[in-house]
């Protein structure tokens, strides 16, 4: 079942570098796509299959709970790529803020990326292994690398080298932390090192304090650098500024939650062997800072897809915030990280309609968008609802259990501070959101009849984020339940 | 055996301080290389526990990646893009050299205090590692060409290579496998990206990849 999981993009990667037509691209691309979602859902609805203690791939609570994210995902934006790539045809083009002129990448070789993609973010989501998992995450850059420099053009180049050299120096950091797992787990006995993961949990009397600290320092640091954690975040706003919007939409939804889980596993290890308060206390500082310094880049940011792509730091803040504060605020954290991703992957793909039709990043450029994108338009508004946390969308109920966990353990600073910057966040993502949706329409531009593969993705993830505000299903919830007392957390 | 490990450790402390010196990136490619085939030979020393065959696989494997073939994509962009030296590096070679000896005599107390649990094959290993990681971190920060940051990058990786060692029975040989993989695309994919950065800004200084500033926005 994982292998195929794990095979089935891979073997479609290939073909569609075969394939000669676009619509037998794009045909085999949603087709894949949607192949991968069924599959999925049915390790949702299946009971968990059981599978050696030492197995290096395996479907665990969490891995299936992130991998229903990803999978998802996929699908929706899999579907707007087909119209994407038609507005973006090979030949001479102009960048409309900058006025330079580029070209664009292969399709077949964009088509592929993005399928071995989904094949890395599995392969993230099933490794029980951490070496394995470390192999996946550094395999999730190298394939997304090409994905951002789609436009050939000098301010996407830039971004792609900052996002290669910045992540893979990170990455490999990462790996110096599961050196020193091994060291910590197997101090006492040189045959017994292990990176499975639920071996090391299991060990969780023998660990060895010292090694095991300096192991999750070195792993956040290195998956922090992927998840977009303050200070180690300069490479996130370049690459999804930069990148095509699709591929803005899964990095900000799928890529960072992949690293987001190599964290996870990396705290739940600490918590078994008793270092919960010190690698909680790490994940709670990076969790505020950066939602802090997001927050203040957020107020007074000109450009609408690095203020998304800010949104999403300040986002991961709270995920990190969540995780490090533990109890019922990992459950939130799980929950919000399913919110986040479906209501931050709409909004890119709002943002790639604006972009086909404004032709410009600029805020101040951008008016009245509800009169000349009906569609996109309301969904960037309701959308801005959903990202800044108001009530009825499921982002606000994530918030709220992370918050209330906060005010009730004895973390009310970190709590406060929180607050204060999803505050911030707050007026600075209304000021640029609501300008850009109402107003007159500029005069130069008319009413567009917007495609139904483009605005229907978007529409179907914001239902759903809203659906998921007013009512968890039993199903849902007991994968959360599952996935969350496995990283051990709780339930609230 | 163990004096055979120490002289290529000591070695590889020489590779590294000259490629803190080094202006001409033929020679820091040359160096990365000797580097590469250095740590090819180091896994057959250090096997202890009989393991010949992976031992012997991880060697190849390493030797033939980094002394020979990542030498000879950098060779062959360096042809293409006509580049031969660093000009203006942001830290000037003789304080290259300074702080690299100073990070040496760091790395080297640093690390034979850190209580290692196991006996190890040479009590040199942990610091030369230590060592080669801030001589990569180093090259990558200090450095303007994106070609010397490939190497920064490879120099890194190399010092993890070399602090895996201690470990071989713990990380089996399918991930050791899948890192080095790992780490040939990514430089294979950098080595992509320095001609496009060649071709687009028609030199190779990535300090002039600064369009993306937040105050340039």
């Amino acid at each position: 079942m994982i292998r195929l999981l794990i095979l089935l993009p891979i073997v479609a990667a290939v073909a569609t570098l075969l394939t000669p037509s676009p619509k037998g691209r794009r045909r085999l691309l949603v087709g894949t796509a949607g192949l991968h979602l069924l599959l999925t859902a049915g390790a949702w609805l299946m009971p968990l299959p059981t599978f050696a203690a030492d197995a290096w791939l395996g479907l665990d609570h969490a891995g299936r709970f992130f991998l229903g994210i990803s999978s998802c995902l996929f699908f929706a934006v899999a579907i707007t790529v087909g119209p994407y790539l038609e507005q973006n045809r090979t030949g001479r083009q102009r960048e409309a803020d900058t006025g330079s002129i580029f070209v664009n990448a292969s399709p077949a070789v964009f088509c592929a990326c993005l399928l071995g993609f989904l094949a890395t973010m599995t392969l993230v989501a099933a490794s029980r292994h951490l070496g394995v998992l470390w192999v996946a995450i550094e395999a999730t850059t190298l394939v997304t690398a090409p994905l951002i420099y789609f436009h050939r053009q000098p301010r996407s180049l830039e971004a792609t080298w900052k996002y290669l050299l910045v992540c893979s120096v990170g990455i490999a950091l990462a790996l110096i932390g599961n050196f020193l797992l091994v060291v910590a787990s197997a101090a006492d006995d040189i045959t017994a090192g292990s990176l499975v993961v639920s071996d090391l949990v299991a060990r969780r009397a023998l660990m060895q304090g010292p090694w095991l600290k300096a192991a999750f320092v070195f792993l956040l640091v290195g998956y922090g650098t992927k998840m977009g954690l303050v200070p180690m975040h300069t490479w996130l706003p370049d690459a999804h500024s930069e990148a095509p919007s699709p591929v803005s939409a899964l990095l900000s939804g799928a890529l960072l939650n992949c690293a987001f889980l190599g964290i996870l596993r990396a705290h739940s290890i600490c918590v078994a062997a008793g270092l919960g308060d010190f690698s909680g206390g790490i994940l709670i500082f990076f969790g505020v800072l950066s939602m802090l310094i997001a927050a203040a880049f957020i107020v007074g940011q000109t450009d609408f897809k690095r203020l998304l792509a800010y949104s999403s730091i300040e986002h991961m803040g709270l995920l990190a915030l969540g995780a490090g504060l533990g109890g019922a605020a990992t459950y939130g954290a799980l929950l919000h990280a399913l919110n986040h991703s479906l209501v931050k992957a709409a909004l890119f793909l709002c943002a790639s309609s604006f972009l086909a039709v404004y032709r410009t990043k600029l805020i101040p450029r951008i008016h009245g968008a509800i009169r000349v994108l009906p569609v996109s338009g309301w969904l960037w508004l309701f959308g801005f609802l959903a990202i800044a946390g108001s009530p009825p969308f499921g982002t606000f109920v994530g918030e709220f259990i992370i918050l209330r966990t906060a005010f009730v353990g004895n973390h009310v600073w970190a709590g406060c501070l929180a607050l204060l910057a999803l505050t911030i966040a707050f007026i600075g993502l209304a000021r640029a959101f609501i300008s850009m949706a109402l107003g007159p329409a500029p005069a130069n531009l008319k009413p567009v009849r917007e495609e139904p593969q483009q605005f229907w993705p978007p529409l179907a993830l914001l239902s759903l984020a809203l659906l998921l505000g007013l009512w968890i299903p039993a199903r849902l919830h007991g994968v959360l339940a599952a996935a969350a007392t496995l990283l051990k957390g709780g339930v609230p | 055996m163990t004096s055979g490990i120490d002289s290529l450790l000591i070695l590889l402390i020489l590779l590294n301080l000259i490629l803190l010196g080094a202006s001409r990136l033929h020679n820091a490619v040359r160096m990365v290389a000797a580097q590469g085939f250095v740590l090819g030979a180091l896994p057959l020393l250090m096997q202890s526990s009989g393991a010949w065959k992976a031992a012997l696989l991880l060697g190849i494997g390493s030797a033939l990646l980094k002394g020979i073939v990542f030498p000879a994509l950098l060779f062959r962009a360096m042809r293409e893009i006509q580049v031969r030296r660093e000009i203006e590096p942001l830290v000037g070679y003789a304080s290259s050299l300074l702080i690299g000896v100073g990070g040496l005599v760091v790395c080297m107390v640093w690390g034979a205090r850190l209580p290692f649990p196991w006996p190890v094959p040479s009590s040199l290993v942990v610091p030369v590692g230590l060592f080669t990681a801030w001589t990569g971190l180093f090259l990558i920060m200090a450095r303007r060409k994106a070609i010397t940051q490939v190497l920064g990058f490879i120099v890194l990786e190399n010092s993890i290579f070399l602090l895996g060692l201690l470990l071989t029975d713990a990380m089996p040989l399918l991930v050791e496998l899948g890192v080095l993989l790992d780490i040939f695309v990514a430089v294979f994919v950098m080595g992509i990206m320095v001609f496009h950065i060649n071709r687009e800004f028609d030199h190779i200084n990535v300090d002039q990849l600064s369009a993306l500033r937040e105050d340039a926005s």
